[in-house]
């Protein structure tokens, strides 16, 4: 039963997958017009016109140029960017690394911190510190993610001088000067990230201790801390672990304005430059690594909440 | 005296009378310290999204030349703040006052942003209620077309659709009317769902009543209180989706001005110090958390009221 959940939910994933595929296909080629004619603008005559519609494969209908682009993807042959003439694999290949590496940093901080505050404040709710950590984390998920970055940068790196304001990366930095060169985006991603799942954590732990077994540990006269970490907090790992890939997800959203205000060269960077000189084949390809890492992670999401689901490991 | 006959006229005592099962909801509102104070908050940011361009010092695009005494002004970037000449918060990158330009800035940020809300709206609880009620193949095809928008972290369709068009007001409210229409729908779906299958709709089925009867007169009456609290939310979400775009460059265009452009356009006044251009760049910050955290608030205020059953249905 829970193998085919399983399945079923991967088999959803992979359509989702391929409607994405078709979605940004359709909106960035086929419903703008004729690129041809975009791209040539004012001085384009018949001739050249048709030539590069050749070019471009335009002149083939729309579910052959779709296939073909698929093709394309599959084979990792991304096309040229419309911009600068440089094949979209070597742009997207210095790009992506330097985006991992910094979520990747971002994920190993932010999710013990959120796991252990979000358990600290399920264990006294009601309280100060409860109350602190519940206040500050709805105001840091109600301002945009600039707000956040821009306050950092006035404390950190203008009043106090501590880290660097832009993070330039030249690559031959090593491990921790490179930290220290992206103190300011971690710390911001950090933050953002964490409001979220700290949030999450603990509505996930008080929802558990709302159940009848906990009801049953209190009468009996467990003491609290005991009740949550022994009962509470095993119960409440499928739900966390669902939280933490979704909120990784929304790491996929933040990284987008994190890495403009911080002039970080990562491929949202990279994506954002593509949107403002209207560079289409650079988009399709950075939409479509984004979009499948947020499907894939929600996927791992969903996985993750079935597989902990003790109930449907022993069907009846 | 005048108290006991007072109690007396009302008939049975409120506090018993509230407990009755079918006790009708409560009419009056009682907010919060910190509620009437964010709604304090959100009336000055929409009475200045009204009157602004009547009571700015600027225009939105004036450029500060002379100094009070009616001398050029050699450099007029990133300006101190000036009570002489108006000028309270310093002027921007380019010489415009910023205090201006916030307050003009009310009325782009929170006209876009509420027109958007209105049209996820207004897509979403039409074809939400429409799914909900005709079920069958109707609310199979809508489900997986919200599905699809669903699969889209928001940002990212943002950015496709405006490589693709290129940005302007009118595609930046139809966007952000999109992306949130999606789950408005999931929420009016859901509610719809629920409300179909009470007793009373069953009631009002039996006697013969029409669809569009039950709809207008049973499901959207019910669905209307979660809908409207979560509108403040839906709304807080559009506000920063076209905040984050305009802070990236693609959201409105210059001259207009928008606050999540106006931090953009004046980052780099931040190395300059607090009041060497840092101004610039926080004040219009601070106005949008300003507004985005008091309408979280007064939404918290609302759902706290009730009991913490709408936060429920609003995930």
């Amino acid at each position: 039963m829970m193998s085919q959940m399983i399945i079923r939910r991967i088999g959803i994933g992979i359509i989702l997958l391929w409607v994405v595929s078709v979605l940004i296909f359709a909106l960035t080629q086929v419903l703008p017009g004729d690129a041809a004619q975009i791209r040539l603008g004012q001085q384009a005559t018949p001739e050249t016109l048709a030539a590069l519609r050749k070019e471009l494969g335009l002149d083939k209908p729309w579910y052959m140029q779709y296939l073909s682009w698929m093709g394309n993807l599959f084979t990792g042959n991304l096309g040229i960017s419309a911009a600068g003439g440089a094949t979209i694999e070597s742009l997207i290949g210095n790009r992506i690394g330097n985006t991992v590496f910094m979520t990747g940093i971002v994920a190993l901080i932010s999710i013990p911190l959120s796991v252990l505050l979000g358990l600290l404040a399920a264990m006294f709710p009601g309280q100060l510190l409860d109350r602190i950590i519940t206040s500050g984390t709805l105001g840091l998920i109600a301002v945009p993610d600039f707000f956040v970055a821009i306050f950092l940068i006035l404390l950190l790196a203008v009043s106090l001088g501590l880290v660097p304001a832009v993070s330039y990366l030249s690559g031959t930095e090593g491990f921790w000067r490179s930290v220290y060169v992206l103190a300011l985006p971690i710390a911001t991603l950090v933050i953002v990230v964490s409001a979220q799942m700290i949030r999450m954590t603990r509505a996930g732990i008080l929802n558990v201790m709302g159940s009848p077994y906990i009801e049953m540990a209190i009468l009996k006269g467990v003491p609290r801390k005991t009740i949550i970490l022994r009962h509470a907090l095993l119960n409440a790992i499928g739900p966390i672990v669902n939280v933490i890939a979704l909120n990784l997800a929304y790491l996929v959203s933040g990284v987008v304005v994190i890495e403009t205000i911080f002039a970080y060269p990562g491929l949202a960077k990279l994506m954002v430059d593509g949107v403002q000189t209207r560079d289409i084949p650079l988009v399709q390809a950075c939409g479509m690594i984004f979009c499948c890492t947020y499907v894939i992670l929600i996927l791992i999401a969903d996985i993750a909440s079935i597989l902990s689901n003790p109930r449907l490991r022993h069907p009846k | 005296m005048s108290d006991t006959s007072a109690t007396a006229d009302q008939g049975p005592n409120p506090d018993v009378y509230d407990e009755l099962p079918d006790a009708p909801p409560k009419s009056r509102l009682r907010l919060s310290t910190t509620g009437k104070v964010s709604v304090a908050i959100v009336a000055f940011w929409v009475l200045m999204a009204f009157i602004g361009p009547w009571i700015a010092p600027y225009g939105e695009s004036h450029f500060i030349e002379d100094d009070a005494l009616g001398n050029p002004i050699d450099d007029p970037s990133f300006m101190l703040p000036d009570m002489g000449l108006h000028v309270y918060f310093g002027t921007d990158y380019i010489g415009r006052d910023v205090f201006s330009r916030i307050i003009w800035g009310a009325r782009t940020t929170i006209g876009i942003s509420f027109i958007a809300t209105l049209l996820a709206y207004f897509v979403g609880i039409t074809l939400g209620i429409a799914a909900a009620v005709a079920g069958k193949w109707v609310d199979a095809v809508l489900s997986r077309l919200v599905d699809a928008i669903l699969a889209f972290p928001n940002i990212m369709l943002g950015l496709i659709i405006i490589a693709a068009f290129g940005s302007s007001i009118p595609l930046l409210i139809f966007l952000a009317g999109l992306v949130y229409a999606a789950s408005v729908f999931r929420i009016a779906r859901a509610l719809g769902q629920d409300i179909m299958v009470q007793d009373y709709v069953e009631a009002a089925r039996a006697r013969g009543e029409g669809l569009w009867w039950v709809i207008s007169r049973e499901v959207l009456p019910n669905a209307a209180m979660p809908l409207a609290t979560d509108f403040g939310l839906r709304l807080v979400f559009v506000i920063l989706f076209i905040s984050s775009l305009s802070f990236l460059g693609l959201g409105v265009q210059p001259p207009i001005s928008d606050w999540g452009s106006m931090v953009r356009e004046n980052l780099q006044g931040l190395g300059n110090g607090f009041f060497g251009g840092a101004l610039a760049s926080i004040t219009p910050a601070l106005a949008i958390a300003s507004l985005t955290i008091a309408i979280n608030l007064i939404v918290d205020d609302i759902s706290a009221q009730a009991g913490g059953s709408l936060a429920k249905k609003m995930t």
